[in-house]
């Protein structure tokens, strides 16, 4: 088995703390990059997030085990579905809203995110679902360390979304088109960009990674009808880390959070590991009010 | 005149609503039951109230108690403490009940406690097993759940054959988990178990890796896992994944084995678990005949079997209730609190007596319970004798 603590021990712990940290902050920078188109760029105090990242979770547990769908099909299909619930939300409830108070926007959003959460629990239950993938239980292990195949599967997806969202937005057209329409909305209209459909097309793509985060950590751990709620928090407390608005910043602020969440459980204390998130930000938004990575804001 | 005629029209009508209310329930006796429906620990809730269903209609078909049927009034506690303490005001006064049971986890029976004293209701504890609730001198509070020390006392003789000598813990960071960790560690250090790393982890939290490598790291040969059954089953897979090699004991009776195999799979092969009740040999409980009626009532009424560890629970709280009502002769809270210390019956999990515990005076009841040691094979639970 193992030997008595030493050196090589800890070294090992630590090795594993970090290859932990990594696969946790893909996701949770996954889950950021949604949260920051729209409440970074579309400047939308989204509560609904965590229900879309819920709402992945549920779509891939219903697909793979009551229609028995494929589930690699099940895990695209559920990040569609997040689309169009995002799509719908826009122009059902904030599209008549356009203009009103913040306050306004955020109770409806509120509403919203009860509604959804109290939805999934009448559909589903408060029961625990399990979501089976077809990749084997059997660990990576490389040297010390071992890692599930499942994680690693999620890790490489999240890459692949932060990657396709980060050219989305700063290398096409529709990127260009998002940017200008939040940064001024009158003139973007005056050039001819439909800002309707910007809009509509923010949060649809915004929800459609949030789904995609809880689909694939819905296979990883197991879906409840609560599962958004931290979820939204940790959302929340990444964008504003790394920043309104900045992919990057809710990248580097996803893996932030997850180094100093992992390496205070590990060597500080567990039962505190979600606090010591949050105290990180408190730091933070002392010495830099908006955020590691935002650039200072243009006003007027 | 004739609006004089008019508001007395109106009067008589409204007193006669007033009258109807109260007299259309009048017919039913009322029994609180405080449970988490919704949140972290939803399904354990749902089992015990599913149970404590099953005992208020076996209670009811033969013809309820005192010439009354009963009626659970039954209020989720959204697995939340603030939300326990809600649930009980709103059952104590709104709906008057005179006895309540709950509330499932020790943080949010300790949350509820105050609440007691303060309308002079009992509560009858069904799940809870923090040391602190009985000893804390609450007059109103009946535990038939044994206490994490009572878990550990039983447990001790097995220490030996499972060939114990160093253990590592990982519980859920609140009451419930820490006193088992506490008890538990005293036990084993009595027993000359060395004792390794105690991790903790948030009652909601799913990333349990980091916890785990720091086990990893540790030279123990064993793992005391306490936490509920959603989160046991995360425990598992996270195990199962990173490659730690232990034997795993879980400890509380609400681990529900069946719904670890299922969820976690061949994670779940290798544990063994404690538990309360064991419906794969309901033949080798104190009261076999009740035990083998209860399996079946909950097979037919189509709940799932992993349910049923959770689920006596319900069925023997409302039992005890309905047997102190009946010895007190009204379903008033103080003639039922001063009953159920004279009440004795013979429930799922076996003989139910409190004795009194805590500073004298103000003692809590507590029951004694029995323990039952089971493992998880190949996908299937078998009792360890």
């Amino acid at each position: 088995m193992h030997g008595p603590f030493s050196a090589s021990t800890e070294l090992d712990q630590l090795l594993q703390h970090i290859v932990n940290a990594l696969m946790l902050g893909g996701t949770y920078a996954l889950l950021g990059i949604g949260l920051t188109l729209i409440f970074g760029i579309m400047r939308v105090v989204n509560f609904t997030h965590g229900e879309l990242y819920a709402f992945g979770g549920y779509m891939i547990f219903f697909l793979t085990s009551a229609v028995g769908v494929n589930f690699y099909v099940a895990l695209v299909a559920a990040m569609a579905l997040g689309v169009v619930l995002g799509a719908l939300i826009e122009l059902v409830l904030l599209r008549p809203m356009r203009g009103a108070d913040i306050d306004t926007t955020m109770l409806i959003m509120i509403g919203c995110w009860i509604v959804l959460q109290n939805t999934e629990q009448m559909m589903w239950g408060g029961v625990a679902k399990s979501i089976v993938s077809p990749l084997t239980t059997e660990p990576l292990t490389i040297g010390p360390v071992s890692v599930a195949w499942l994680r690693v599967f999620v890790f490489g997806i999240a890459a692949l979304l932060i990657v396709g969202t980060y050219a989305l937005i700063h290398r096409t057209k529709l990127g260009k088109a998002m940017r200008a329409t939040f940064q001024d909305r009158d003139t973007a209209a005056l050039m001819g960009v439909n800002v309707n459909a910007i809009n509509t097309a923010t949060f649809a793509i915004g929800s459609g990674l949030a789904a995609a985060a809880g689909a694939l950590l819905g296979a990883v751990f197991v879906v409840t009808p609560t599962m958004g709620d931290l979820a939204a928090l940790k959302a929340f407390a990444i964008v504003i880390l790394g920043g309104l608005g900045s992919i990057k910043g809710a990248t580097i602020g996803g893996f932030i959070l997850a180094f100093v969440e992992e390496l205070g459980a590990g060597y500080i204390s567990s039962g505190y590991r979600d606090a010591m998130g949050f105290l990180l930000i408190i730091v933070v938004l002392l010495f830099k009010p908006t955020g590691l990575f935002a650039r200072a804001e243009r006003i007027g | 005149m004739r609006l004089t005629w008019m508001r007395t029209a109106v009067a008589a009508a409204g007193l006669a609503l007033i009258a109807a209310g109260p007299a259309g329930y009048a017919q039913t006796i009322k029994i609180g039951v405080n449970e988490p429906l919704t949140g972290a620990v939803a399904a354990s809730g749902n089992f015990v109230v599913n149970g404590a269903k099953i005992a208020a209609d076996e209670i009811n078909a033969k013809g309820g108690i005192l010439g009354s049927k009963i009626e659970l009034v039954i209020e989720d506690n959204k697995s939340n403490p603030t939300e326990a303490v809600a649930a009980a005001e709103k059952l104590i006064v709104r709906d008057k009940v005179p006895v309540m049971m709950g509330a499932w986890s020790s943080t949010y029976t300790l949350a509820v406690m105050p609440k007691l004293m303060e309308y002079k209701v009992p509560m009858l504890v069904e799940t809870s097993s923090s040391d602190k609730i009985t000893v804390s001198g609450n007059p109103y509070v009946f535990r038939i759940a044994p206490t994490s020390g009572m878990e550990a006392t039983a447990f001790a003789d097995r220490v030996g054959t499972m060939k114990i000598r160093k253990a590592d813990f990982l519980v859920v960071n609140n009451d419930w988990g820490k006193g088992s960790a506490d008890v538990f560690g005293k036990m084993l250090k009595d027993k000359g178990v060395a004792i390794g790393v105690i991790e903790t982890m948030d009652a909601s939290a799913q990333d349990l890796n980091a916890q785990l490598a720091k086990i990893r790291s540790s030279d123990a040969d064993t793992l005391f896992v306490t936490t509920a059954v959603e989160q046991l089953t995360l425990v598992l897979k996270q195990v199962q994944a990173l490659g730690l090699k232990r034997q795993i004991i879980t400890t509380g009776g609400s681990q529900s084995p069946d719904q670890l195999i299922e969820q976690a799979g061949a994670a779940a092969n290798g544990s063994y678990h404690l538990l309360f009740f064991p419906p794969w040999a309901p033949e080798a409980t104190p009261n076999a005949a009740a035990a083998k009626s209860f399996v079946a009532e909950w097979r037919k009424r189509g709940y799932t079997f992993a349910g049923l560890t959770e689920g006596f629970r319900g069925y023997d709280g409302i039992h005890t209730i309905a047997a102190a009502i009946t010895k007190a002769g009204k379903a008033e809270p103080e003639a039922i609190r001063a009953a159920l210390w004279e009440t004795q019956l013979t429930g799922l999990n076996g003989k139910i007596a409190f004795n009194k515990v805590g500073p004298s005076g103000k003692e809590s009841g507590q029951s004694t319970a029995a323990v039952y040691v089971v493992k998880i094979d190949s996908g299937k639970v078998t009792l360890v004798r």
